[in-house]
C-alpha cells in the first residue's frame, strides 16, 4: 500500500508528483493547474463575505460522510449562514507520514464531489506532511470566499420579539453519528451525520428572504450553544417548545446512555433561522418542499427578555437552556 | 423526553398533586441526581408552591476540603492521583486538583476504580491512589478494585476512601431542627440498602418518605405519594421505586461492602463529623489504604470566613437562588463550593436550568 511519505513534503518531485497525480485530478479549476503561489479570480460583484476553518474530525471517516466532505460544508454553511453565496474555496491539507494514499483519495474525492455538488471552485490549495505521531492522519482548513446576497439583512439587531424560530431538521445527528464510531464509546446506532451543504436549502426560501432576520449553523454547542449566542447580544428571551423541537429517537436514545443533551450536540447540515412571524409556517412548508429541510420545524418563538433560553418541557414545565461549558466532545469537527 | 401514555400519566399525577396542593410545603429531594432531574424537567415553577429543597445526596459535594487538600499535598510528592473529573475543579482549602494538574502534579481523570487499578499496573514503581467518592452505589466498585488490587499483588494501588453512607446522614439531618414535610429518598442507594432500612424516617422522625426513580413520571408519583402521606396524616416510607427497589435490597452488593469496609465517623461539608457515616477499609486491606500509608496533613488551613454557602444548600436550609454568591462570584467555571462544580450538584442545577438572567442585584 502507498503511503505518504515525509518526502511529499519536500517541495520538489515527490511533492509534485503528489499534487499533480491525486489533487489535480479531482480539481477541475483551470487557475489550479496553473500552480501557480496565488490563484487570480475574476472580479466579483457586490461585497465579499471570507471565513476559514479547521477540521480536526476523529475518525476521519464516519457514518454519514468524511472529513473531506465536512471541510467543504462546514465553510460553505457558514458563508450561508453569513448571508453569502459561496463561490471559491482554498483547501490547506496537514498530512501525517504513514496515511495510505487511497484513503488520502477518497477523501479528496469526497471533498471535491461536494465541492462541485454545492457550486463552489477549488481555487487554491496547500500541502504539507508532519512526521507520524505529530498529527492524527490529516487535517484540513477551508477558507471560503462568497458574494454577500443583497436581498438579505441578517443580524440579531434585526431580531424582534415575537420572531419565529425555525430549525431546518432533526438535531444532534453529526454529534451521535461521530460518537458513535469513537475507539473506547462505540456503539451500533443507525444514525447518519447531516453533514450537507445548505445553499441550496436557503435559496429556496428566497422569496422570504426580506422577512428574514438571522441565520446561524448549529455547529459546535449545537442549538442550544447556538441561541444563546444570539440572545446575549440582543437582549431578547426565546422559548422553545420541547414537543416541536426535531430529534430523532436513536439520536435521543444514544444522547441519553452517553448523558448528553441533543440540544447541545453538534450538527452539519442545519439551519437556525429567525423569521418574522407571520412569514413562519410559509418558510417551514418551503423548506420542508427541500430534502434536506424535510423535517423542518418552528421549534419556538422570540420573547422579550435579557438573555435566557427557555425550554417548554411536554409536561409544561419552563427549565433554562444555559451556555455549554467545558462539554466532552473533543474533535467532533 | 415523555410521550404517550407515560405523558397521560405524568398529567395525571400532576394534576392530582396540584389538587392536594393547598398550601406551601416543602419536601427534600436527599438526592443530587434527583435535584439534578428534577430542575432539568423543568419541575420546580410547575409545582409551585411546592417547595422542592436539595439535600446531601451529592458525593462530590459533601466531600470535605479537608480530603481534597490531602489529596492535593499527595499528588505533589510523586503518587497519581485517580479521581472522577467531577471532583478535579472542586475548591479545596486552598487550591483544587486541577490547578495542582496544571502545575504539574500526576492527576488522571478515571471513569471507574477499575481505571485507577489499570494504572497501578502500568506505573508498578510508583504509588497510585484513588481517591473514592460516593455513596452505597458506587462504594462496591471500590470494593472490587481493592479485592483485585489483592489478588493481583498489585501493591503500589491505594484507595483514599471519602465514600459515605447514607442512613447516617438522614439521622444527622432530621435530628437537628429542620422544616422538611417529607423526603424523597434517592433510588439507586435504596436499590443496595433497600427501602426497608430507611423506615426510621417515618418511624423516628414521623416524616413522610417515598424511595423514588429519575424519570418525570418517577418523581412525581414520589411526591404524589409524600402528599398523600402528609394529608391523611399516616407518615410511612414507601417504595414509589418498585421494579427497582426491593424490600431488603441488594444483598449480594451489602456482603462486598461489609467484606471490605468497616464504618467510622466522617467529616462531611454541611454537616461536620457524622458518627459511622464513611467507609473505611477493614484492617485486612490496611495495606492499599492511603490514610495509613502516607504521612497526609491533619486538619486544612481553615479560610477564614469562608463565603460559600454549600453547607445550607446541603442541609436544605436555603435554596442556591438565595446566596449571594451564586451565578455572581460563584460560577461554574470559577466555582466557589463544590455544589456548582458537580453534575449532581444542587447550585450547578439551578444555574443551568433555573436561573433568570437579566435580574438587576438589589
Amino acid at each position: 500500500m502507498k503511503r505518504v511519505l515525509l518526502a511529499h513534503g519536500d517541495g520538489g518531485l515527490y511533492a509534485a508528483a503528489l499534487i499533480k497525480d491525486l489533487f489535480l485530478r479531482h480539481f477541475s479549476y483551470p487557475e489550479l493547474g496553473k500552480l501557480k503561489d496565488a490563484a487570480l479570480l475574476s472580479s466579483i460583484d457586490g461585497r465579499l463575505a471570507v471565513t476559514t476553518d479547521s477540521f480536526v474530525v476523529q475518525p476521519p471517516f464516519f457514518p454519514g460522510g468524511d472529513i473531506g466532505k465536512l471541510s467543504v460544508c462546514g465553510t460553505v454553511n457558514d458563508l450561508v449562514a453569513g448571508g453569502a453565496q459561496p463561490l471559491y474555496l482554498t483547501v490547506s491539507f496537514i498530512l501525517e507520514e504513514g496515511l495510505p494514499l487511497e484513503e488520502l483519495e477518497v477523501i479528496v474525492v469526497s471533498l471535491a464531489d461536494t465541492a462541485r455538488s454545492c457550486g463552489v471552485e477549488v481555487v487554491a490549495g496547500d500541502t504539507k506532511v508532519v512526521p507520524r505521531g505529530q498529527a492524527d492522519k490529516l487535517y484540513i482548513t477551508t477558507t471560503g470566499i462568497g458574494r454577500v446576497d443583497p436581498r438579505l439583512a441578517l443580524g440579531a439587531e434585526h431580531v424582534r420579539s415575537g420572531d419565529a424560530v425555525i430549525l431546518s431538521g432533526p438535531a444532534g445527528d453529526h454529534g451521535i453519528a461521530v460518537l458513535s464510531c469513537r475507539k473506547g464509546v462505540s456503539f451500533q446506532t443507525q444514525v447518519v451525520s447531516d453533514c450537507a451543504p445548505l445553499n441550496e436549502l436557503i435559496e429556496t426560501i428566497s422569496p422570504y428572504f426580506p422577512a428574514l432576520r438571522w441565520l446561524r449553523d448549529p455547529t459546535r454547542g449545537g442549538v442550544g450553544a447556538t441561541l444563546n449566542e444570539l440572545v446575549e447580544s440582543a437582549a431578547l428571551d426565546i422559548m422553545l417548545e420541547e414537543k416541536l423541537l426535531p430529534v430523532r429517537p436513536e439520536v435521543r436514545a444514544a444522547a441519553e446512555l452517553l448523558g448528553l443533551d441533543p440540544l447541545y450536540l453538534p450538527n452539519e447540515g442545519k439551519m437556525i433561522m429567525v423569521v418574522e412571524q407571520e412569514v413562519a409556517a410559509a418558510v417551514r412548508a418551503a423548506l420542508r418542499e427541500h430534502p434536506l429541510g424535510r423535517e423542518a420545524e418552528i421549534i419556538g418563538q422570540v420573547e422579550r427578555g435579557a438573555g435566557n433560553v427557555w425550554l417548554r418541557t411536554v409536561l409544561g414545565g419552563t427549565r433554562g437552556v444555559e451556555m455549554p461549558a467545558g462539554l466532552p466532545l473533543p474533535r467532533i469537527c | 423526553m415523555l410521550s404517550g401514555t407515560e405523558l397521560a400519566q405524568a398529567q395525571q399525577l400532576l394534576a392530582l398533586i396540584k389538587k392536594k396542593l393547598t398550601g406551601p410545603l416543602s419536601i427534600m429531594e436527599v438526592c443530587g441526581t434527583h435535584t439534578t432531574a428534577i430542575s432539568k424537567y423543568g419541575l420546580r415553577p410547575l409545582l409551585e408552591p411546592l417547595r422542592l429543597l436539595s439535600g446531601p445526596g451529592c458525593p462530590v459535594c459533601v466531600t470535605a476540603a479537608v480530603d481534597l487538600d490531602r489529596m492535593i499535598a499527595l499528588a505533589g510528592t510523586g503518587a497519581i492521583v485517580a479521581t472522577f473529573g467531577d471532583l478535579l475543579r472542586v475548591p479545596g482549602s486552598e487550591t483544587s486538583l486541577e490547578q495542582a494538574q496544571a502545575e504539574g502534579a500526576d492527576i488522571r481523570i478515571v471513569y471507574s476504580p477499575l481505571d485507577a487499578l489499570a494504572i497501578a499496573a502500568d506505573n508498578p514503581k510508583r504509588p497510585v491512589v484513588f481517591l473514592g467518592v460516593g455513596f452505597e452505589t458506587t462504594a462496591p466498585a471500590m470494593a472490587l478494585a481493592v479485592k483485585q488490587a489483592r489478588e493481583r499483588d498489585l501493591s503500589n494501588f491505594y484507595l483514599y476512601s471519602c465514600l459515605k453512607t447514607v442512613v447516617p446522614a438522614l439521622h444527622a439531618l432530621l435530628a437537628a431542627p429542620h422544616g422538611l414535610d417529607g423526603l424523597l429518598l434517592p433510588g439507586h442507594v435504596s436499590s443496595v440498602i433497600g427501602r426497608r432500612a430507611q423506615d426510621f424516617v417515618a418511624s423516628l422522625y414521623g416524616v413522610p418518605a417515598a424511595v423514588v426513580g429519575f424519570g418525570e413520571r418517577d418523581i412525581l408519583l414520589g411526591i404524589a405519594a409524600v402528599l398523600r402521606m402528609i394529608e391523611e396524616g399516616t407518615p410511612g416510607v414507601v417504595n414509589a421505586y418498585p421494579h427497582v427497589v426491593r424490600e431488603e435490597g441488594n444483598l449480594l452488593a451489602q456482603k462486598l461492602l461489609a467484606e471490605v469496609f468497616d464504618t467510622a465517623a466522617a467529616e462531611w461539608r454541611g454537616f461536620g463529623m457524622i458518627p459511622e457515616s464513611g467507609l473505611v477499609l477493614k484492617t485486612e486491606f490496611a495495606s492499599h489504604d492511603a490514610a495509613l500509608h502516607f504521612d497526609l496533613p491533619h486538619a486544612s488551613v481553615l479560610r477564614e470566613q469562608d463565603p460559600c454557602r454549600c453547607g445550607d444548600v446541603l442541609r436544605g436550609a436555603i435554596s442556591p437562588l438565595d446566596c449571594a454568591l451564586f451565578a455572581d462570584r460563584c460560577l461554574p467555571l470559577t466555582p466557589l463550593g463544590p455544589c456548582m462544580v458537580s453534575s449532581e450538584g444542587a447550585c450547578a442545577a439551578y444555574y443551568r436550568y433555573d436561573r433568570k438572567k437579566g435580574v438587576a442585584p438589589a
